[in-house]
């Protein structure tokens, strides 16, 4: 078949940023369908509470303090999460590097605080249906946010490479983006685990 | 961040040159450890549906086990317990290792071919979806050969499936199995929603995108929203199971019904995830043969929609007889019906294409209208079921069994065995037989309806499902005989298939670019296609193409000629944006996936395999990401 060359695209740029590059939206289909599995854990949740006379069952409510202190940290973790969002897109190194390595500090913390939080459920994940989907969900949550502290820090080893080149930043901005997923994954699920149990 | 001034550009060259010259650049490499490295969506497509249609060979063989079993009364060619794993494997292997994938797979080959680009999007993901396919399906059917394949339905029901009643490692096979074919079908799912939204050619606007691409959109959308369900219910029975979580034990808080919410608000998208393809596939293939567009373009696409959204509203009508309240019960039979609306807008577009075009009645329109047919007559009895009082009545009894083959047969298989003969020429470069495709298609016809219709009327009479066999008072035994004998001639029509392809794929006429003058933009290109899909990437400036620029074709120019790259467009517009690197051919894909392998297999013996089968896992991952250093890498 003939063909009519009608453009030319070598202008275009190698890379970008947010909704115009191809991996911002990859992590959009995953945090819709990790969203999706967080929400259908919640269902699970308050199928359980609906079916049972009481809840918690067996057990008394967790214990209110690694969680909130875990929430204040997320919310917190906002503004470093941003700081490095912005060197990304100016394009500064020595900012992004700071900001990578904080936000693995941040991500490696939460994960010893949600250690605390598992042994202050109040409740093991075999002595009752409560005590097995409470477990579940933070498990579920638990790996969403190791996986993302595991992409943080290699991503923020990647930036002391040969490899911190331009493109780079826009995967440093891509997993800010994600940070902030894991951040609003986790506010309904501390109002599910630790207040619901209250009611 | 744009081209180098002295990068070599596919504007700089011509012709062949540019052909050679972009087949080096985007060539799998060759050798063994190369077809193991392979990201080239033609590649892994290509695995893809052949690996699905060895699964629908080996579910095919049970199934006729099954009819050779029920064919006379009190027969003993299969025992209860191999029964039940018979009936599971064949409904597991059916609907998780053949009907979802071989779907996801035809989309993997054409979806970037349909839409103008040179590879899917996140390549080195797709490789590793294909092996966790491979391997999930491998160990399902491994256990089954051993002897500790699952015997508790497709559905894997609790408490039935419960530590207490399952005490082997059945269920937890069952259970893994899931998870590694979601892994695959939901890494597809993101790479088609991307390919669509961001790999469009040039100027394919919304209201531009072929109908199966459509299809495959909306698809792609529901696995990511229906199959976490499963996940969540496959998981908390692996944990009941083996670290002895109380989700499904109502002794502790737990509830059976909740597997069953879970399970059908995964199970019933299911059926449209199998079935929308189909309509995509049967939309590509009428437009062509009817040598017209699809009437109704908009209404199709809308129906699409509006049957992804209701099919998340469904559920529930496979529990009517669980004790539901009755208002849920009432909500659920009016959305239950109220799916057949935009099923049946689409029919009648359908038809009024056929109406207004100048059909030509070959192989692919002929399964189309097998289609329509059958998936008529399934979906009139799925408004019967949708009813709560007849389906409290037939709940269970082969009248179900009857229904849901119609339909997905009828809804997914038809038009997927008529896609294999309107594709097979891109795919294959070679023309399947038409004298051996007519026969195919009578045979599957006639023992489709012979194998299932009498089903209907042996549920009516009261013949239970999953039963191994009855007796001869029962007066179920002429039906059944009927029934098994149309099933072998349905079997042998795919026989027959199989026959064809093995024969044209070495004697068949050569094809060309576009045997069927068809006007999607995969018949733009050679068949089968180069490496790089095109030379140029296409402009499309209408609905169809191929017929509108049938004299020429344009495209762009100025993407790199000595990397991989393809071309960004923006969401709605398709405007071109960026040029975007695409990986290499990796290894890492299929360590991934081995180790990833090892995990879950070792997780249903041991709980500790979460730890020592998380670092290797990491490893493989940080390979497959880290920079090669190659020039795209570093730019």
């Amino acid at each position: 078949m003939r063909q009519t060359i009608v453009r030319d695209v070598s202008d275009l740029p190698t890379y970008g940023y947010g909704p115009r590059s191809g991996p911002w939206w990859g992590a959009m289909g995953f945090m819709a369908l990790e969203g999706m599995g967080f929400a259908i854990a919640i269902g699970a949740y308050l199928y359980l509470y609906a079916v049972n006379p009481t809840w918690p069952i067996g057990a008394s409510p967790p214990d209110l303090w690694p969680g909130t202190v875990e929430t204040v940290i997320y919310l917190l973790s906002i503004i470093p999460n941003e700081f490095t969002n912005r060197a990304a897109h100016r394009q500064g190194l020595a900012k992004a590097r700071i900001g990578l390595i904080v936000m693995a500090l941040i991500g490696i913390a939460l994960l010893v605080l949600r250690g605390f939080e598992f042994a202050h459920l109040n409740t093991r994940w075999d002595n009752s249906a409560y005590g097995s989907i409470v477990w579940l969900i933070l498990g579920l949550h638990t790996t969403h946010l190791a996986t993302d502290v595991g992409d943080t820090v290699v991503l923020a080893v990647l930036m002391f490479t040969r490899h911190a080149k331009p493109r780079r930043f826009s995967d440093v901005t891509d997993n800010v983006f994600y940070w902030n997923f894991v951040v609003l994954a986790w506010l309904p699920l501390y109002v599910l685990l630790d207040w619901v149990p209250r009611l | 961040m744009a081209a180098e001034p002295n990068e070599l550009r596919d504007d700089v060259l011509n012709g062949l040159q540019l052909s050679t010259q972009l087949e080096r650049v985007w060539r799998t490499p060759s050798g063994l450890v190369g077809a193991l490295m392979s990201v080239d969506h033609k590649v892994v497509g290509r695995r893809y549906i052949l690996t699905a249609f060895a699964f629908l060979l080996l579910g095919g063989i049970l199934a006729v086990l099954m009819r050779i079993q029920l064919a006379g009364p009190e027969k003993t060619f299969l025992s209860a317990d191999k029964y039940n794993q018979v009936f599971t494997m064949h409904g597991s292997t059916m609907m998780f290792l053949f009907a979802v994938p071989v779907m996801e797979a035809f989309a993997v080959y054409l979806v970037p071919l349909m839409v103008g680009t040179r590879n899917i999007a996140f390549p080195r993901l797709n490789a590793f979806s294909y092996w966790m396919f491979l391997f999930g399906g491998c160990f399902l059917w491994t256990s089954f050969l051993f002897n500790v394949g699952p015997d508790v339905g497709w559905f894997s029901y609790v408490p039935l499936s419960s530590l207490q009643f399952t005490p082997t490692k059945r269920a937890d096979v069952w259970a893994q199995m899931i998870t590694f074919t979601e892994v695959a079908a939901l890494a597809v799912a993101v790479e088609i929603v991307v390919t669509v939204f961001k790999l469009r050619a040039p100027g394919m606007t919304l209201d531009r995108i072929p109908l199966f691409v459509w299809a495959m959109l909306v698809t792609a959308f529901l696995v990511m929203f229906a199959m976490p369900s499963i996940m969540v219910a496959s998981t908390s029975l692996i944990l009941d199971r083996l670290v002895n979580t109380r989700f499904y034990d109502s002794s502790s808080g737990g509830h059976p019904l909740l597997w069953q919410h879970l399970f059908w608000f995964f199970g019933h998208p299911e059926v449209y995830i199998i079935f929308i393809p189909g309509t995509g596939m049967v939309s590509a293939i009428l437009a062509t043969f009817a040598r017209r567009p699809v009437i109704g373009y908009p209404v199709v696409i809308l129906s699409l929609i509006a049957t992804g959204f209701l099919s998340f509203g469904l559920w529930v009508h496979h529990m009517f007889v669980t004790g539901l309240p009755q208002l849920g019960a009432a909500l659920f039979t009016a959305s239950s019906m109220l799916i057949a609306v935009p099923s049946g807008l689409q029919i009648f577009c359908w038809l009024a294409t056929l109406w207004d075009g100048r059909p030509v009645y070959r192989t692919p329109l002929l399964f189309v209208i097998g289609f329509i047919v059958i998936f008529v007559l399934g979906g009139l009895s799925g408004v019967m079921v949708a009813s709560v009082p007849i389906d409290t009545q037939v709940h269970d009894t082969y009248f179900v069994v009857a229904h849901f083959h119609y339909v997905l047969i009828g809804g997914a298989v038809f038009p997927l065995v008529g896609a294999v003969y309107y594709w097979f020429p891109k795919i294959a470069g070679r023309m399947l037989s038409e004298r051996l495709g007519r026969w195919n298609f009578w045979l599957a016809f006639i023992g489709f309806n012979v194998a299932f219709f009498p089903m209907h009327i042996l549920g009516l009479i009261g013949m239970p499902r999953r039963v191994y066999t009855y007796t001869a008072d029962m007066d179920w035994a002429h039906l059944n005989l009927v029934s098994s004998g149309g099933a072998l001639v349905f079997a042998f029509s795919f026989a027959l298939l199989l026959a064809n392809v093995v024969y044209s794929l070495r004697k068949g006429a050569l094809a060309g670019d576009n045997p069927w003058d068809a006007s999607t933009l995969e018949w733009a290109t050679s068949s089968p296609p180069p490496p790089q899909n095109f030379d140029r990437i296409p402009v499309v400036k209408h609905r169809d193409p191929l017929w509108a620029d049938s004299e020429s074709l344009p495209v762009v120019a100025g993407l790199s000629a000595e990397r991989r790259e393809v071309l960004l467009t923006s969401l709605a517009e398709a405007e071109p944006q960026i040029r975007e690197a695409s990986p290499e051919p990796s290894i890492w894909p299929l360590l991934a996936a081995i180790a990833t392998t090892i995990f879950f297999i070792g997780s249903i013996f041991t709980p500790w395999a979460v730890l020592w089968g998380t670092p290797p896992m990491a490893v493989t991952l940080i390979g497959w990401f880290w920079p090669t250093g190659s020039k795209e890498d570093e730019e």
